[in-house]
């Protein structure tokens, strides 16, 4: 295309393809740094946590290796992550249906900023509010649920502190529930308008309609979301290192006082304590919580891009 | 099954814009009548006001009264929920539920209606939808695939399909052919010639030939001035209305001088 043309044509064409270069270069390097930053994280975790593998006895906190050490946190992870889950979710899609499609206008935006506003909490303020006020007014019920329902496994107490792993999935269930909530809103809000009509010129309900065409549409969207809060709660250290009495044992009971504690919730507690090969033990359980948020993150997407409803 | 629509003094507001003035119009039962008018006229919002679907747009209402076979559908107890259950719609882009297969899209308003189907019960509702939208023979063989798959004119006799399968009263139409090209849009009109026997159909259309085809009775809808509300400017009969109509500006619009 470029032959001699007159002279200002060729100089903004070049002067364009010089941007477009200086461009893509940022563009390309962006991308680059990202790689070598997880790589980095990665080769971390790998070389500072080997050692941990031969770890037993006193450096492995009293465990006789690495695996009845790393079980018990993982185990408290994920309890902790999923039950927040069972709790966030159905809240997040109610609060995003009513804010796209129940509220007025204004009300649904004076809400959407209050649970924006959830989000901006710092995680140290959730744990102390956990700690110093739901602990002690949560502990009557975790009495009762031991009293009446002590028959489930899950219930079997003895409730003696509000601080059990129920409470600290509580706290994690409201720290991520704007990000959930967030996603569905927008999931929920492009529905297309065809297919709502459609809906409601059949004589659907809203709830009807609801249950026709949002929800099948956006059924990928909201399975990214939990996924999304799921790497959220179990990365989450402060709040459930204030919250949780912990003991180490490996139990589905939820509200007495022997609870598991979390991987990253036991990083924080004793690494400044840590020496010699106890760094390494827990830099391990970092590696596996990685591996762990790596494997949730990435089934979130392939979901997501699986389940995509072509409109 | 087919009932007539009486229309009186109508007016139509969305919030406190008035965008629809002063229509007054007897639908015949088992006949179609269509709607012509410029663009933005407000035909419409009038035709979605025949069910009550204007009501999904926050603010909009009407004055006046629209009785179908003596029931008044602005009547404070009647719910518009069950007002388009007796009124069906068809929209000008064919839309079916993207997630649902030929066969549960047709099945779509009558598992709303929430009764136990029994299967065979289904099958039959199925079969005579399709074949009045005149699809049966094209689908037969692949009920069970995604109605999205389906040709845009084979989509919109689905969704005519769905429209008919709960038995309406009246069906609307609100330009049902114009993302269609002539073969489909031709098989859609066969379609209305065929339905009006059984049903009273109400179409909007952009296309005078296609009103003049397809419509017993045609209403011409028009801006009193720019800015101003919509109104119906003459109701008659379509032979009248193409050859002979009472009022000038229709026969302007009509023979292309304007709009």
């Amino acid at each position: 295309m470029a032959t001699t043309e007159p002279t200002g044509v060729i100089d903004t064409e070049t002067s364009t393809k010089r941007g477009d270069a200086v461009f893509a270069g940022l563009a390309r390097s962006a991308g680059i740094l990202i790689m070598v930053a997880l790589a980095g994280v990665g080769i971390f975790l790998l070389v500072e946590g080997a050692p941990a593998i031969s770890a037993s006895g006193e450096q492995a906190y009293g465990k006789d290796n690495i695996v009845l050490f790393v079980w018990p946190l993982l185990y408290g992870t994920l309890l902790a992550a999923l039950i927040a889950m069972i709790i966030a979710t159905p809240l997040a899609v109610g609060v995003a249906l009513v804010i796209s499609h129940y509220a007025p206008r204004r009300v649904a935006r004076s809400l959407g900023y209050l649970i924006d506003l959830l989000a901006a909490v710092p995680s140290v303020v959730y744990g102390l509010w956990g700690r110093a006020v739901l602990a002690p007014a949560i502990l009557p019920v975790y009495q009762w649920l031991s009293e009446t329902l002590g028959w489930l496994p899950f219930f079997e107490g003895p409730a003696t502190t509000g601080r059990t792993i129920l409470t600290a999935s509580i706290v994690l269930a409201v720290m991520a529930l704007p990000i959930i909530t967030a996603i569905c809103r927008e999931v929920f809000a492009q529905t297309p308008r065809m297919h709502e009509e459609a809906a409601l010129a059949l004589g659907a309900t809203r709830w009807e309609m609801i249950r026709m065409t949002v929800f099948p549409y956006a059924r990928s969207g909201v399975i990214s979301a939990v996924m999304l809060g799921l790497g959220r709660a179990l990365g989450e250290t402060m709040a459930v290192a204030m919250v949780l009495s912990v003991s180490g044992l490996v139990t589905i009971n939820l509200v007495s006082g022997q609870n598991p504690s979390t991987i990253a919730a036991n990083i924080a507690l004793n690494f400044g304590n840590a020496s010699g090969t106890k760094i390494n033990v827990l830099i391990f359980s970092g590696l596996v919580l990685f591996v762990v948020s790596f494997a949730v993150n990435f089934l979130g997407r392939w979901i997501a891009s699986r389940g995509q409803v072509k409109a | 099954m087919a009932k007539s629509i009486d229309v009186s003094d109508l007016n139509i507001y969305y919030g406190d814009f008035l965008a629809v003035e002063g229509v007054n119009m007897t639908i015949k039962a088992r006949s179609v009548t269509a709607f012509i008018g410029p663009s933005g006229c407000g035909k419409s919002t009038f035709l979605r006001s025949l069910n009550r679907m204007h009501e999904v747009i926050p603010g909009a209402r009407v004055e006046g009264k629209v009785v179908v076979d003596g029931q008044s559908l602005y009547d404070p107890t009647i719910d518009p929920v069950a007002v388009r259950r007796q009124i069906g719609m068809v929209f000008q882009r064919p839309n079916p539920f993207p997630t649902m297969s030929i066969y549960d899209n047709v099945l779509a308003g009558n598992r709303l209606n929430s009764k136990r189907m029994r299967k065979s019960e289904a099958d039959a509702i199925v079969e005579k939808s399709l074949q009045g939208a005149n699809l049966w023979n094209e689908v037969k063989d692949r009920l069970d695939k995604p109605g999205m798959g389906l040709s845009g004119g084979q989509q919109q006799r689905l969704c005519i399909a769905r429209a008919i399968a709960v038995e309406p009263q009246v069906l609307l139409m609100d330009e049902p052919c114009s993302a269609l090209d002539p073969i489909s849009t031709s098989a859609i009109e066969d379609l209305i010639h065929e339905l009006k026997s059984s049903y009273t159909i109400v179409i909007v259309t952009h296309n005078m030939q296609q009103a003049a085809r397809v419509s017993d009775d045609t209403g011409f809808f028009n801006l009193r001035a720019a800015g101003k509300p919509g109104q119906l400017v003459e109701f008659n009969p379509t032979k009248k209305m193409f050859t002979n109509p009472d009022n000038e500006s229709t026969e302007a619009y009509i023979s292309g001088r304007f709009g």
